[in-house]
């Protein structure tokens, strides 16, 4: 594996020569994306796909006299091939520009930042893990996902802005199957892998997947008291965030969320969501070459900061704060309230524990009106006490009530979720959820 | 085309393994999305990947290492990892494929007017501009998009069983969306977007009927803007293709996906309703259907000779007469479940392993035109172009959502009424076929968006259908 210094010289060096290459009054940015990345599928405790990816590639954009292009180019690793690769996208974007009108909504950052962030903690050899895996699961049946390795990410531009992030980190995904079909989620992810701290992680999700041996309770449609755990409230909240912070989705009305900044909505005042970059494990610029910045979006329940990019900016006269093509958020941090863990159960009283939501989706968008499935660990609580697994329920309710009228309590305690996600590469969004507490969860199916 | 092909066999013939059996997998790829919005162009985003994925098989332990650097030593050294990743993992293996047959074929495939040039970027940008500016002049009207995506694909595979594959093919998506909004509510109506991919040239867009568009979608983007809520309750379902191929794909592609099955998935993309004894014997629906792997059909998204493991691609059904004949399953999850199945096993791109995968998925015409269709049904509505989808991690209970709904009543098409959905049981849904358009209402329909697999792959598949008929299916609207 590179030092941190040499992984960034790649990038460097194509930068030095594209700065050369330009003619005036050519301009660039451009991003960088690098991984190498060790993954391993488990099924039935067992290994059941294993293999390494090495790959990486850079973001070109060509600007001259108001016109601009973007080519993403994969690179080989070998400095000659891809100064010739660069250099061949350079020209295919050069014959390109001159086919385009100017773009009345290029607005280009000519601010020369430096960003820096490098953590190069040591990873475990993956056989370790396995080993370490496969020794946990022993008799159980596991079914699971475990991804590590370095990320780099780039930026730089013709006006001398440069960022460089790079950070090594793991995630082993995985759920335990009881006979029953029944199963638990649980995740062990993070920079510093420990051989204690997996096993604890493992005896709490083996110890919930005790309670799945109880016989399935079958509820019918109708209207529950229900506490949403942290993961089952990342998945409302990120259906929020398909365009619902998005300047472009407010303006054009395809926002799930443009009735809380129209000002016809609003959600209780519990509800505070940030996008916190500072601290978190995404990088601190955009790959357009805006730095990112910290932004509240919802305060106490009303409308906050929207996600700006620069072509929003420039279309709907905004400032820019460093939001990425598609205005989505990476890095969320809610507000924890005040419910302790110690209390969910009791304050619960009659109702669902729910673990996990699944495959949501809008039934009605413009209301924020969301279904989508329970999964994993639901389980049926009377008096406090849990008494029964749950059979897969449909929900089918707006998230105005589940995040407003209805909303109880949000617990003290907050739990980091870090994305599992590897669609393209791997993902490095996370989220600081507490879990909820709300009075009528509608199920339907 | 094909220009890597004499490097890359050269290369492979120098690798040096201890391996039993061992394959490279060369992909080039390159794209370029165009648009224009509300009639301004949106720079180009174009791209350019290449790379190659190494698969060793040792002691009956197969594993894979991807890499960017082709070179001699690129590949040598991603084949040395596999293999000492392979020997490390034997004990800990869910599989021992030492008497797995591999492939030995040698094919070409190209898409359909492969060797038809594209129409240049200044021309698309024409094309895209003339039809965002036939948009009508409403103020409600406050978003719209034309755009054309095309992606160019070479795959090289080559195995030291002799195998040798290679397939050029290009993807076309037209796409035109508009947004109303009347200060309350927003409707929007689109064509092509992400349900109509094809394979060829220019032909793609004019099947699309992209051309000329632009007022008739705005036209009904307002007309939904202005309809009332669908209403609740059963009712007869008439679906149109485009929504069809939606149903067909959560409700019958994933869930008869052999490796979902067999466990694979049930950490992700979710396990299955069916179960590995239901084929040959389960009544999956109606006796109106027919479902078919079908390959065959040049212009579809997922047409191939032969998929990433190199097993060769033909026809088969899957249900016949409503009953479940073959999963979809390639030639790994055949050998662990000793099934037949098809060759689905698919990756999305060098950097992803191969694993069971829609491809095109079709449900086969029967022998009423549309207005047949329409005639027969007392108290029904129609549904089009799918706009929400939800279904459970075993692929049972759904819940769908259209853009444009159509009440029908006695017989005939009544009144346009917006944010039509429905709910129900995929095991219980297509036994309630009681109708199936001819091949006058079929067509041939795709998405380059499906996910599944750890790590995480979205793949190109195909859905071809006929409009079809639903008794008695839970339907209701929105809350705006």
């Amino acid at each position: 594996m590179m030092t941190s210094t040499k992984q960034a010289a790649p990038f460097k060096a194509l930068v030095t020569w594209l700065r050369e290459a330009l003619r005036e009054p050519e301009q660039f940015t451009l991003s960088y994306a690098a991984e190498s990345s060790a993954f391993v599928r488990f099924n039935h405790a067992k290994v059941r796909q294993a293999g390494q990816v090495q790959q990486a590639s850079v973001g070109l954009k060509l600007i001259n006299e108001g016109r601009h292009a973007d080519l993403d180019i994969t690179l080989s690793g070998d400095p000659s091939v891809d100064t010739q690769r660069l250099a061949e996208g350079l020209q295919q974007l050069r014959d390109t520009l001159p086919l385009l009108p100017p773009d009345p909504y290029l607005l280009l950052n000519y601010n020369g930042w430096q960003s820096q962030n490098v953590q190069d903690h040591p990873l475990p050899d993956t056989e370790h893990v396995v080993t370490q895996i496969a020794q946990a699961a022993e008799g159980l049946d596991l079914v699971g996902f475990y991804a590590a390795g370095p990320i780099s990410r780039g930026f730089a531009s013709s006006s001398g802005a440069f960022g460089w992030h790079q950070a090594n980190s793991f995630n082993f995904d995985f759920s335990l199957f009881h006979a029953n079909g029944q199963a638990v989620k649980a995740s062990y992810a993070g920079h510093d892998w420990s051989d204690e701290g997996f096993a604890k992680r493992f005896a709490q999700a083996r110890e919930q997947l005790e309670h799945l041996g109880r016989p399935l309770r079958t509820l019918p449609p109708g209207q529950y008291r229900a506490y949403l755990a942290p993961a089952a409230l990342e998945e409302i909240i990120g259906m929020l965030c398909w365009g619902g912070f998005s300047a472009q989705s407010i303006a054009s009305k395809s926002s799930p969320l443009q009735k809380l900044y129209g000002g016809d909505q609003s959600f209780s005042p519990l509800v505070s969501l940030d996008e916190k970059v500072s601290g978190s494990l995404s990088p601190a610029f955009s790959g357009e070459g805006y730095p990112r910045s910290d932004l509240g979006l919802i305060v106490a329940g009303k409308a906050g900061a929207q996600l700006v990019g620069s072509r929003s900016a420039a279309e709907y006269g905004l400032t820019a704060n460093g939001a990425g093509g598609g205005e989505s958020p990476s890095a969320l941090n809610m507000a924890a309230g005040s419910l302790p863990d110690s209390e969910i159960l009791r304050q619960l009283g009659t109702g669902l524990y729910i673990s996990n939501l699944w495959y949501l989706n809008f039934s009605d968008q413009p209301a924020a009106r969301l279904t989508g499935m329970t999964r994993f660990a639901t389980f049926w609580v009377e008096n406090g006490e849990i008494q029964a697994p749950v059979s897969t329920m449909r929900f089918d309710d707006s998230a105005y009530s589940l995040l407003g009228s209805q909303l109880e309590a949000l617990t003290a305690d907050r739990e980091l979720l870090l994305s599992a996600s590897t669609y393209s590469q791997r993902a490095t969004a996370s989220a600081w959820l507490p879990g909820a507490l709300v009075s009528r969860l509608t199920l339907t199916l | 085309m094909f220009d890597f092909h004499p490097q890359l066999k050269q290369r492979f013939a120098a690798l040096r393994t201890g391996a039993e059996f061992f394959s490279v997998r060369y992909v080039r790829e390159a794209g370029q999305y165009l648009s224009v919005r509300k009639n301004v162009a949106e720079p180009p985003s174009l791209s350019r990947d290449e790379g190659a994925m190494l698969t060793v098989r040792v002691n009956g332990v197969e594993t894979y290492a991807a890499t960017n650097d082709l070179s001699q030593q690129g590949l040598q050294t991603a084949l040395d990892r596999a293999e000492q990743q392979a020997r490390h993992l034997k004990p800990h293996a869910l599989l021992d494929l030492r008497d797995q047959p591999v492939s030995s074929a040698r094919a070409d495939y190209l898409s359909p007017h492969l060797d038809q040039p594209f129409p240049s970027l200044s021309d698309c940008y024409q094309l895209l501009g003339a039809e965002s500016a036939a948009v009508p002049k409403d103020e409600r009207l406050v978003n719209w998009q034309v755009s054309i995506g095309i992606t160019e694909v070479e795959q090289i595979y080559l195995n030291s069983a002799g195998a040798e594959l290679r397939q050029a093919q290009r993807f076309v998506y037209p796409s035109l969306d508009v947004t109303a909004y009347d200060g309350h509510d927003s409707q929007t109506r689109t064509l092509g977007r992400e349900n109509f991919g094809q394979q060829g040239g220019f032909d793609v867009i004019s099947r699309c009927g992209l051309i000329g568009a632009g007022p008739k979608i705005a036209e009904q983007a307002l007309q939904l803007l202005l309809a009332p809520n669908t209403p609740q309750g059963p009712r007869d379902l008439l679906l149109m293709p485009d929504q069809m191929m939606l149903q067909i794909h959560e409700s019958i592609g994933h869930p008869l996906e052999l490796d979902r099955i067999l466990g694979d998935e049930r950490n992700y993309a979710g396990t299955s309703f069916v179960k590995a004894s239901d084929f040959g014997h389960l009544q999956y629906g109606s006796e109106l259907l027919n479902v078919t792997f079908d390959p065959d059909i040049p212009e579809q998204l997922a047409s191939y000779g032969h998929d990433d493991d190199g097993s060769a691609a033909s026809k088969q059904f899957l249900i016949r007469q409503g009953r479940l004949i073959r999963p979809l399953g390639g030639a790994l999850s055949q050998f662990r479940a000793g099934m037949d199945g098809v060759a689905n096993s698919r990756a999305c791109s060098w950097n992803r392993p191969p694993i069971d995968r829609m491809a095109n998925l079709n449900i086969e015409p029967g022998d009423q035109p549309l207005e047949q269709l329409i005639g027969g049904i007392e108290n029904g509505i129609l549904m089009s172009t799918n706009r929400s989808w939800s279904i459970d991690d075993a692929r049972n209970k759904f819940q769908f959502g259209c853009e444009w709904g159509q009440l029908i009543e006695n017989g005939e098409l009544k009144g346009v009424v917006k944010n039509p959905n429905y709910r129900a049981i995929s095991a219980q849904f297509w036994k309630s076929l009681r109708a199936v358009g001819d091949v006058s209402t079929f067509k041939v329909l795709g998405t380059p968006n499906c996910g599944k697999g750890e790590p995480n792959q979205v793949i190109r598949v195909g859905h071809a259908s006929p409009a079809c008929v639903f008794s008695q299916v839970d339907v209701f609207g929105g809350d705006a």
